[in-house]
């Protein structure tokens, strides 16, 4: 741990501000005011922001249908990205988009995605593209594609995978195992189940695995990969072992839970409770630190939620606003 | 006749067609739900609920949980189907027609033609369209567009209950790759629906849900109940309209629609799918080509506009087609003399 004060608590609030983005989102849901599908990344909130703390503005990440997290640990804003959930005219994609199709570029974040396995190609071409401008003072940018344990089924992402290797793109493939895919187990849908990381081995690229579920074991397995690939020697992929802690979308009955898995892996396996019995363990920061920052997020949180609220509806003029051509 | 919902008679009728049939086989993502779950099999039963029950009854080899692999998918379909199978694929979401493409636009539809007549490839591809759902632009959309336009393909959209029986039979009966379209928000409308258990519609012949004469309303799915609800208004004014409920959009009844407009020389087609190259554009030149003389006002479609599906609920709505923009429509034909 060679995390300052500051950055342990920056980590820290970027973790809860997800978190809390997500558990208001889930009531507020439940209302019926949001409108669409939305997908909750509470629980994998270290992998999101392990990998992103890493990054700067012009290294890129591709996201998926669940991709608040990556979002906001990727710099997107709070209040825009709660604007554009809401379907407001303000919010970061105009309303147009919704919780599955943020993006912010000027951030480097090329998108969330409705198409499982869409993600990885565009990265392979972000990456492509930061070989064309060559390394700068800290080496390559990089280009990370966020995936699943699902998408890692789909050709587009062995496509990605191989096409990354044979140019050397400093492309990295984050795989997220969460165990399942909407409704099914890993065990059942991956042949390598919960070694994701061996199949792109396979591909010919160098593979770390780590516990996405201890924030410290996800940003130290990235700074090794982000050196490798920042140095030219080419892509890279990790599995990190993780856990979702709400449906596979808000309104999923949850059937294919185990008794007690819920309260299990909130009680065991929470990012937030293990970063926080670290930090304490090693006399880092104490408990006083923590909940002040958990009141400040709570407080940014509900801010957003009232700008979300009190922002502007889109008008039937919008709809043919940002085309190049009518008909 | 028994009243049941729109996703039952899905259900109901592949239930039916496997029973019947040891040659049918599912196969799709989740359409078992649960594998490799504490939960089990059927733990959920499949996204649409169209598929629950289906692996109790028949088991692992004719009841496919798939991973999420869309193209290997409507491969697989397609191999299945040249080995003699008669596969019912399903995507869940026909937007994943992006993913699978190839499969069905140079494999499926063409292995008949293209190896001399000597195979039939009987693999019917079922998908749930259509927007209303504040899906926004990836799970919204309607593809009967795309894939009319394929040589080779039977496309298929049913509205009521009964019609997806009936051409649901007929799709898993037939012998080349049918495309089935569920409209999402069509899932839960009930409907009186035939017991025979051989009840079947041909493809190819659309169904009239309103005779009035005076103007021809053309469409199907969703839409098709704005379209009757203009037509009940319009009667209340002595204005009798005709609704066309396509049921395929190929193959397409050119007769029926075409026995309409010599009738009432105005024409209106109402469609989900952007108006470039669609379904509306192909009717309007379908009339003006082989009932010009009949027409009486320049054919008119209702469509969404030429862009992506919106997320907000106001852009959705305004981008959809309605009933005020229906009516509109059909008052404009009428205001031709
Ligand atoms: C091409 C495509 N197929 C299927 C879906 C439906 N779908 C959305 S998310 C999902 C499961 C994805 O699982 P995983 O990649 O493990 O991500 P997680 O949901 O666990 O974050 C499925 C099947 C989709 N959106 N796109
Ligand atoms: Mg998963």
């Amino acid at each position: 741990m060679q995390l300052s004060r500051d950055a342990l608590l920056a980590a820290y609030r970027r973790m809860k501000i997800i978190r809390e983005f997500e558990e208001r989102l889930h009531i507020e849901i439940q209302t019926g005011e949001i409108a669409g599908f939305t997908h909750l990344y509470c629980g994998q909130e270290a992998v999101a922001v392990g990998v992103c703390d890493h990054l700067s503005a012009d290294d890129k990440i591709v996201s998926t249908h669940r991709g608040h997290g990556h979002c906001l640990a990727k710099g997107c804003d709070v209040n825009d990205m709660m604007k554009e959930i809401w379907g407001s005219r303000e919010g970061l994609c105009k309303g147009k988009g919704g919780s599955m199709h943020i993006a912010d570029v000027t951030k480097g974040m090329l998108g969330a995605n409705g198409i499982v396995g869409a993600g990885a190609p565009i990265a392979v071409g972000a990456a492509l593209a930061s070989r064309v401008d060559g390394p700068g003072p800290n080496g390559l940018n990089v280009a990370i594609a966020f995936s699943g344990d699902g998408a890692c089924n789909q050709g587009t992402t062995f496509e990605a995978m191989n096409f990354a290797v044979v140019t050397n793109a400093p492309c990295i493939f984050v795989f997220e195992n969460n165990h399942y895919s909407e409704h099914t187990g890993v065990d059942y849908a991956v042949g390598t189940a919960r070694d994701i990381a061996s199949r792109a081995e396979a591909f010919g690229m160098k593979v770390w695995r780590a516990d996405g579920t201890d924030f410290f074991a996800v940003f130290e397995c990235m700074r090794e990969v982000l050196e490798h690939v920042r140095a030219g020697n080419g892509p890279a992929a990790v599995e990190f072992d993780t856990e979702r802690f709400f449906g596979h979308f808000e309104g999923d009955p949850q059937r294919y839970r185990g008794p007690g898995e819920l309260e299990r892996i909130r009680e065991t396996r929470d990012c937030l409770k293990n970063f926080r019995a670290s930090v304490k363990g090693a006399s880092l920061l104490a408990d006083a630190d923590l909940d002040t920052v958990d009141a400040e997020v709570m407080e940014a949180i509900e801010a957003a939620v009232a700008a979300a609220r009190a922002a502007e509806r889109p008008t039937a003029e919008d709809v043919l606003a940002d085309v190049y051509i009518s008909y | 006749m028994s009243k049941m919902m729109y996703r039952a008679a899905v259900l109901s009728t592949i239930m039916e067609e496997m029973e019947r049939d040891p040659n049918v086989v599912v196969l799709g993502e989740d359409v078992v739900g649960g594998m490799g779950t504490a939960g089990g099999p059927e733990a959920i039963g499949g996204i649409w609920s169209t598929s629950t029950g289906l692996y109790d009854k028949f088991g692992p080899t004719r009841v496919i949980d798939t991973p999420i692999s869309e193209s290997a998918i409507v491969g697989a379909a397609g191999g299945l189907a040249l080995a003699g199978k008669r596969p019912i694929a399903e995507l869940m979401f026909a937007d994943f027609i992006g993913v699978s493409l190839d499969q069905i636009w140079n494999q499926l539809a063409k292995f008949r033609y293209m190896f001399g007549g000597k195979t039939k490839c009987p693999a019917v591809i079922r998908m749930a369209y259509g927007a209303g759902y504040n899906a926004a632009a990836q799970h919204s959309q309607s593809v009967h567009q795309i894939l009319t336009g394929m040589p080779g393909l039977k496309v298929v959209m049913p509205t009521t209950p009964a019609d997806v029986k009936g051409l649901l039979r007929t799709a898993i009966r037939d012998d080349d790759p049918v495309i089935f379209l569920e409209h999402k928000a069509l899932y839960a409308v009930q409907g009186e629906v035939p017991d025979d258990p051989d009840f079947m519609i041909p493809f190819g012949h659309a169904r009239l849900s309103r005779a009035g004469g005076d103007v021809t309303i053309i469409s199907s799915g969703l839409l098709l109940g704005m379209c009757e609800a203009v037509a009940d208004k319009l009667a209340a004014e002595g204005i009798g309209c005709d609704v066309i409920d396509l049921r395929t959009t190929s193959p397409l009844d050119e007769e029926t629609i075409l026995d309409s407009v010599e009738v009432t020389g105005r024409v209106v087609v109402v469609d989900e799918a952007p108006p470039r190259c669609g379904l509306g554009a192909d009717l309007c030149a379908l009339v003006a080509e082989k009932a010009f003389s009949s027409l009486k006002a320049p054919p008119l479609q209702v469509t969404p506009p030429h862009t992506p599906i919106p997320f907000a609920r106001e852009l959705e709505s305004n981008y959809l087609p309605s009933v005020d923009k229906i009516e509109a429509a059909v008052r404009r034909v009428l205001s031709y003399r």
